[in-house]
């Protein structure tokens, strides 16, 4: 177990190494970067100072290495546009998008984990084939135009639901929907999928063959297993899902990751975008480090077999 | 000695997109106490669905059983007291010899689920082929022993735990009370299989059905869990149904054989009987294939020319006539009945090789 956690804790700093020397050369491959940074019609006087103030005149490795002594300690310098450091502007917008990709992924583990579960038990029945067809319809439906959709008929027509920002909890509805649909349908269908292979396993005939009640081959022999492939999938989404979502948090004006990341990339600030990119990156590696540990947790196998 | 189990005339099929596989197609047979009764035939002869049917542990659909009984004759242990005759209760205070069988025969193909799955594992153990798959990876052994007995005899956890300790004990495990914790990936595939019939026993059935138990171990294990076979039964006077295409384990372990071929039984004898005096033509081609010790090692295995029978015909004559070198007319028209030949000893076969001609029926 400990030499499991520690080969992926130090996978996890390898990745995240790669990442920061992948951020750094982002802004520099194309040239030279004061020409991404600055208006076209910027006089050269201008871009000289600029270049002065940014540190882009000195020699490559000296600005790597100072990219990373900053990155260690949180700091991506300051962001162009707001005049103040990127890295803290970037962790204030995590509350509001772990709110959102929280509530999408509740909402989408509620309908799609006992959905699947009945679909891989009862293959053929109603409930099966509605299931399947949501889980089709959740991976097919753009979240833009379901969004979108959303808004006209709940928001404007009914007026159920506020149609943007982050004020009451009624706020999270909408866009916590949109947000759970495509992971929904994924859900779904790989519940019911792995349900279906589980349900064939020989152990699962020999647990019949014990004379055991429906509900503990079900829960304790099927369930259990079922988990496993699971975890790993709702781990790892998560950790993508807050990265934020650009299209939904635009559409719906949620002060998340994803509207800063569109903000960013139309004002051109680049010091923002690295702290965005690495921060969206430490965030998906300690997800997957955790589903890691959960994965241990469920399944001896790893967790003993060091 | 008394039977405990009768199975007439049974018939499964399982609807495929193909059409109707026609597994079984008319078995009988009968299981005495105490005894170890071998079905032999080679792989989709229907020997693993016939037992499975019976407790209904194929998978439904495809599969359905459409015909036949397994009347089974020792349930009076899990009766409805309250519902039971004073004669049944005398006899099971050990106050009278055992009333006629009609009291405690049931057919376990009319059984409900919920009945059935009293008898599963409660009276009737089950063995699996492949010890490597047939116990759950993420839970550990002490927990797959003792849900049984929980399930089954209502123990609390602990005393349940307790009684699979012993159990695993019994079965050959070392340091049963260290290892119930363990999960089975930490056990060779000989111990994994020493589980499943650790597991298979706990409720002390009447029946323990082994499926191909050691077909998937290598020969050493093989022995050992035969040998472990042997003194359970003498330990728990436990009548067996040894499923195998092995007639070298059978040699060592059955009372009777009973030798199937496209979903019927071809012949059924004592084994001694069986290996000295083999009736059927199928019987005595699987004989001569087996390998022996005297044959010189550049000699080529005897086999059985052809393939086996399409299942998804219906059967309308003997199944091995395609195959056999005796065939005549009367073997293309019409199903050979099984017909008694001597004591115990019964074959499918319209042509007589003691006589060398066709048999009169």
């Amino acid at each position: 177990m400990q030499k499991y956690l520690l080969s992926r804790l130090l996978q996890a700093v390898l990745i995240l190494f790669g990442v920061l020397v992948l951020v750094f050369f982002m802004v520099r491959i194309a040239g030279d970067p004061v020409n991404l940074m600055v208006p076209r019609e910027a006089s050269e006087e201008y871009r000289e100072e600029f270049r002065n103030m940014m540190g882009f005149n000195r020699p490559l490795l000296v600005q790597l290495a100072d990219f990373m002594g900053g990155a260690l300690v949180g700091d991506f310098g300051n962001s162009l546009h707001f005049k103040e450091p990127a890295m803290p502007m970037v962790v204030h917008r995590l509350p509001a998008t772990l709110e959102l990709a929280g509530a999408g992924m509740i909402m989408a583990i509620v309908v799609a984990i006992p959905l699947g579960l009945i679909g891989g038990f009862r293959p053929g029945t109603w409930i099966d084939s509605l299931g399947r067809f949501l889980g089709l319809l959740g991976q097919s439906t753009p979240s833009f135009w379901l969004a979108l959709l959303m808004i006209f008929f709940f928001a404007v027509d009914l007026g159920w639901f506020p149609s943007f920002g982050r004020d009451s909890i009624k706020s999270i509805i909408l866009p916590g929907f949109v947000m759970g649909f495509g992971g929904m349908g994924a859900l779904v269908r790989l519940t019911r999928s792995a349900t279906m292979e589980i349900r064939g396993e020989d152990y699962i005939r020999t647990a019949r063959s014990k004379g055991l009640l429906p509900k503990t081959i079900y829960i304790k022999h099927v369930l259990r297993n079922v988990l496993i492939p699971l975890v790993s999938v709702i781990g790892v989404s998560f950790g993508y899902s807050l990265g934020g979502s650009i299209y939904i948090e635009t559409i719906f004006a949620w002060p998340g990751m994803g509207q800063l990341v569109q903000q960013a990339i139309g004002w051109r600030d680049y010091p923002l975008i690295q702290a965005i990119a690495v921060f969206t990156s430490v965030v998906v590696v300690l997800m997957s480090l955790l589903t890691d540990v959960a994965y241990a947790f469920i399944d001896p196998r790893i967790r003993y077999n060091d | 000695m008394p039977p405990i189990l009768d199975v007439r005339d049974l018939h499964v099929h399982f609807h495929t997109l193909d059409g109707v596989v026609n597994a079984v197609n008319g078995v009988s047979f009968t299981l005495e106490e105490g005894e170890t009764l071998a079905i032999v035939g080679e792989s989709g002869s229907g020997k693993s669905v016939t037992v499975m049917s019976l407790l209904g542990l194929i998978p439904v659909p495809p599969g359905k059983v459409t015909g036949g009984s397994a009347l089974y004759y020792g349930a009076n242990g899990e009766r409805d007291l309250l519902k039971m005759s004073e004669l049944e209760l005398k006899y099971l205070r050990g106050e009278a010899v055992k009333p006629d069988e009609e009291f405690t025969e049931m057919d376990l193909l009319q059984m409900s689920r919920e009945e059935l799955r009293n008898i599963r594992g409660g009276q009737i153990g089950f063995v699996f082929q492949d010890p490597i798959s047939s116990l759950n990876p993420i839970l550990p052994i002490g927990e797959q022993v003792s849900e049984i007995l929980t399930r089954h005899k209502g123990l609390p956890k602990e005393e349940a735990l307790e009684r699979a300790i012993r159990l695993l004990g019994h079965v050959g495990i070392p340091d049963p009370e260290l290892r119930v914790k363990n999960y089975p990936f930490e056990f060779s595939g000989g111990m994994r299989q020493r589980v499943v019939i650790a597991i298979a026993i706990a409720c002390t059935p009447k029946i323990v059905i082994a499926d191909e138990p050691t077909t998937a171990l290598d020969v050493t294990v093989q022995a050992q869990i035969v040998d472990l076979f042997k003194q359970l039964r003498q330990d728990l006077d436990v009548s067996i149904i040894w499923i195998t295409h092995d007639l070298g384990v059978v040699a060592g372990i059955a009372d009777r054989v009973l030798v199937m071929y496209g979903g019927r039984p071809v012949e059924v004898a004592l084994v001694d009987d069986l290996y000295d005096n083999p009736r059927h033509p199928y019987t005595t081609g699987l004989l001569c294939a087996l390998p022996r010790l005297d044959s010189v090692a550049s000699d080529r295995l005897e086999c059985i020319p052809g393939a086996p029978p399409d299942m998804l015909q219906p059967l309308v004559h003997c199944p091995f006539a395609w195959r056999c070198d005796y065939a005549f007319e009367r073997c293309w028209e019409k199903i050979p009945p099984l017909i008694s030949v001597g004591e115990k000893h019964k074959v499918a076969c319209f042509y007589d090789l003691e006589k060398a001609g066709p048999r009169d029926v």
